[in-house]
């Protein structure tokens, strides 16, 4: 291999509470198409913005073509030659296709501020034509397909002196014949001499386009693998780790009881297709999946969050209708959302009122005022039950730290003595203790006959609490697995590989 | 915020007051008065004090109403000519021979009207609370012009009158009103259910919502408050001009926007208190007051008043970085 294009070398970087990267290398040569891969949250998202200059790393070093450096920002490291093409894309819906490509980078008139249309959209016509994709210039960007706007991403970054491409989760909406057409300009940039960086977990794919694939797990490198000689069942075991991890089994898990809930092809497109489950007194229910597997839409269909467009929902064998979170609260059903601080918490409000705000049908006296004591009596019992480590009742949650703003937030729904909670990422951003904590409070309302849903990106989580794990795959139930079955392999499997693709396990 | 308790409860309760965000507006109110008092001294004559606090008492109760929606990020431009719209209506039943109480409610209840199609087409349809208001600004004022062709109701019964130009215990009858609207927006606020989700919603109205609150019946509910405060004042102001006119209440709804904004009411929703409120329209009164007094002519008011506004806000957010 020729002297690399870009070496990184040990590269760290911690998050409050999170080890994100730890000592991670990564190299591409020229003309080199690389694969990035890795569980979600194993750093592969971080390391690019680190490259790319959106983070700095607390330690490690770059080389860019042999030289050590550390990009400032995206515009200087696009200035170099490095272009990130993000999973969401990054432009203005209501510019036309033509003022979007040349954003920042207009052609003027001379030195005139005039732009210079007829020149802009001579080039723009040449880069569509090498790209083979026909797009009408003067179209608003948000009128256009996926693909579509990602090709004007991918001209854009044309526009610039590109080197590396890297490219995040580029086909996760993207038709077949979609693919296959970016993948062709994918090899032509290669014969130009252009590298790329291919972050999927389309594992098939990833083998299709790249010359080899770099694991990442738990921020930590775990090996490459060569994509003409490797083989899926290398690469899984690369991602998720060959032991099977902590597997702190639940104590005492009481034996589910009767089952409570009962869902019939649940659809609400475009992200959950057909999602049938049951759930049992007292039982875990852990839904793993990728992100984008329409784990959290389904779960905010269940809530009367999003809209239901088919499908029906038994609890306890009788026909529900959910119109509304309200609806849902009513019957007994509560949600934790996966983003505490943007859908659960009211950041300037206190403890004391975050914590009592889906109750204030029990605290209403003659249906109107709040009674003061009874809000201080639930907020106490919980801060202590939970062991919520507050300096009072009335300071303002945004003050919290992420485990204890969590744990308002669970003693918020656990106030309103639900029948089924669903808990989506209930771990996300939070320290190892305070993790630790709420697994414990998991584990002990499934005992006292609570049902839960599970939703979570983290394997080790899902397998040390749930009595059964379901597998979600593109809006669809993949699986349904016992406990005994559920292992990281055979959970990472049925996430990751599509139907008709044959996993020797 | 440390967990140790002050020793002293004493000292407690003066370090609340002033850390509360309404302390630092009431001394302003305090040093502009005496700034003021100094400059004319006739400002603090008990007679001036007291068509002062009747002018303030009108703007009060229009801010009060506006509070609320502005809490949830909202706002109501429409209370102006809500004001008219329903002093007029009262007015017209009196002289078509309606007694005044009933003829009150009637025009509370065209305000009402006017309030219901607001928060219907803010919280139902979902279209922006500027939009719907400005619309309804331009409706209702329209509408005044031109059921009246532009000419003022006169011949108000003389029993009707006491309610603006009265005095109760020395202070005037509209003063009195303000306090009991301001002290029911303080429980409301404060004690309810629907307070806490009010200040909830303007907090985190996803959050709101995924707790389990119908948070669009909130909002249609909270866009009937100000109409019914505008409608209140648009009726008081009738007795207080023995007439009704048709450009009542023109550009009140910047002055009482003003006067919470003053009061330390985020227009991005979520903080704000009556108290801050009624301190924010005492400032924006007292300064009208004065600069009058002080014979500035009335074209330079609106420029300090802009100025005083801004400022507000600018310490506002200084305090809040600190």
């Amino acid at each position: 291999m020729a002297a690399p294009l870009l070496e990184m070398r040990q590269v760290s970087r911690t998050f409050p509470g999170v080890r994100a990267l730890d000592g991670v290398s990564f190299s591409v040569g020229p003309g080199e198409v690389v694969g990035l891969l890795g569980e979600n949250g194993a750093g592969k998202s971080t390391l690019m913005k680190i490259l790319a200059g959106v983070y700095r790393a607390d330690a490690g070093e770059i080389l860019w073509e042999g030289k050590r450096i550390a990009f400032r920002s995206i515009h200087q490291a696009q200035e170099a030659g490095v272009t990130l093409i993000f999973q969401e894309l990054n432009n203005c819906p209501n510019l036309k296709a033509i003022e979007n490509l040349f954003l920042g980078r207009e052609i003027f008139r001379g030195r005139s501020p005039f732009l210079d249309e007829a020149a802009m959209r001579k080039k723009a016509l040449e880069l569509f034509d090498y790209l083979d994709v026909h797009i009408d210039l003067d179209v608003e960007v948000r009128l256009l397909s996926t693909a579509v706007q990602q090709m004007i991403e991918i001209a854009k970054a044309l526009l610039t002196n590109v080197k590396l491409l890297v490219m995040d989760e580029p086909t996760s909406s993207l038709t077949d014949r979609e693919t296959s057409r970016l993948f062709k300009v994918i090899r032509d940039l290669k014969q130009r001499g252009v590298s790329v960086v291919f972050i999927s977990h389309k594992l098939s794919e990833v083998f299709e386009i790249t010359d080899r694939i770099a694991v990442l797990r738990d921020g930590r490198n775990a090996g490459e693998v060569d994509a003409k000689t490797g083989t899926m069942d290398e690469l899984i075991n690369r991602m998720v780790g060959r032991e099977l991890g902590s597997r702190a089994a639940r104590v005492g898990t009481a034996v589910p009881g009767p089952e409570i809930l009962r869902v019939e092809g649940l659809s609400g497109p475009p992200t959950v297709k057909d999602v049938s489950f049951t759930l049992r007194k007292g039982e875990i229910l852990g839904f793993a999946g990728l992100i984008g597997a329409g784990r959290t839409e389904m779960a905010r269909i269940l809530f009367g969050a999003a809209k239901k467009t088919g499908g029906r929902v038994l609890l306890e064998g009788k026909d529900v209708r959910i119109g509304s979170p309200r609806d849902a609260v009513a019957l007994g059903i509560a949600y934790l959302p996966e983003d505490r601080k943007v859908q659960a918490l009211v950041l300037p409000m206190n403890v004391r009122e975050n914590l009592t705000l889906a109750v204030h049908r029990v605290l209403r006296r003659f249906r109107a005022f709040l009674g003061r004591k009874k809000e201080e009596e639930i907020t106490d019992s919980y801060v202590s039950s939970l062991r919520i480590r507050i300096a009072t009742r009335e300071q303002v949650v945004n003050d919290l730290s992420g485990g204890n703003q969590q744990k308002v937030v669970i003693a918020k729904w656990l106030a309103t003595r639900p029948r089924i909670l669903i808990l989506d990422e209930p771990t996300r951003g939070i320290d190892v203790a305070a993790k630790a904590e709420v697994h414990r409070i998991v584990s002990d309302l499934a005992a006292e006959g609570v049902s839960i849903i599970l939703i979570s990106s983290e394997l080790p989580e899902i397998l040390a609490l749930s009595d059964r794990v379901l597998v979600m795959h593109e809006g669809r139930v993949k699986t349904v697995l016992e406990k005994d079955q559920a292992t990281q392999q055979t959970i990472m499997s049925a996430a990751l590989v599509a139907d008709g693709v044959v996993v020797r396990a | 915020m440390h967990a140790k308790q002050d020793p002293k409860p004493g000292r407690n309760i003066v370090r609340t007051l002033v850390r509360r965000r309404e302390s630092a507006i009431f001394l302003a109110l305090i040093l502009l008065m005496t700034v003021i008092g100094i400059a004319a001294p006739n400002f603090l004559g008990a007679g001036n004090l007291y068509l002062v606090s009747r002018q303030i008492s009108f703007v009060a109760i229009v801010a009060l109403g506006e509070l609320f929606v502005i809490l949830t990020g909202g706002i109501d431009l429409s209370v102006g000519s809500v004001m008219a719209l329903a002093g007029m209506g009262a007015a017209y039943a009196m002289t078509i021979g309606v007694p005044p109480p009933f003829a009150v409610l009637l025009g509370i209840f065209v305000g009402l009207v006017m309030g219901a199609v607001n928060g219907a087409l803010v919280a139902y349809v979902g279209i922006a609370p500027f939009i719907v208001t400005l619309g309804m600004l331009s409706f209702a004022s329209g509408l005044v012009l031109g059921l009246t062709k532009g000419w003022p109701i006169t011949d108000v019964p003389a029993s009707f009158l006491p309610i603006a130009q009265g005095s109760f215990l020395g202070l005037p009858i509209p003063l009195w009103i303000a306090v009991a609207i301001a002290v029911l927006a303080h429980l409301a606020l404060s004690t309810t259910a629907f307070g806490r989700r009010t200040y909830a919603i303007g907090g985190n109205e996803q959050a709101t919502f995924l707790s389990g609150i119908d948070v669009k019946r909130i909002k249609f509910v909270l866009y009937l408050i100000p109409a019914a405060c505008a409608s209140i004042a648009g009726i008081i102001l009738v007795a207080r001009f023995n007439s009704a006119q048709a450009d009542t209440g023109k550009g009140w709804e910047l002055d009482a926007i003003a006067a919470a904004v003053i009061g330390g009411t985020s227009l991005a929703g979520g903080s704000g208190s009556v108290l801050g409120v009624l301190i924010g329209a005492c400032i924006m009164g007292v300064i009208k007051n004065g600069l009058v007094l002080m014979r500035v002519s009335s074209y330079w008011q609106t420029a300090i008043i802009g100025i005083i506004i801004v400022l507000a806000a600018v310490l506002d957010r200084a305090k809040r970085r600190a």
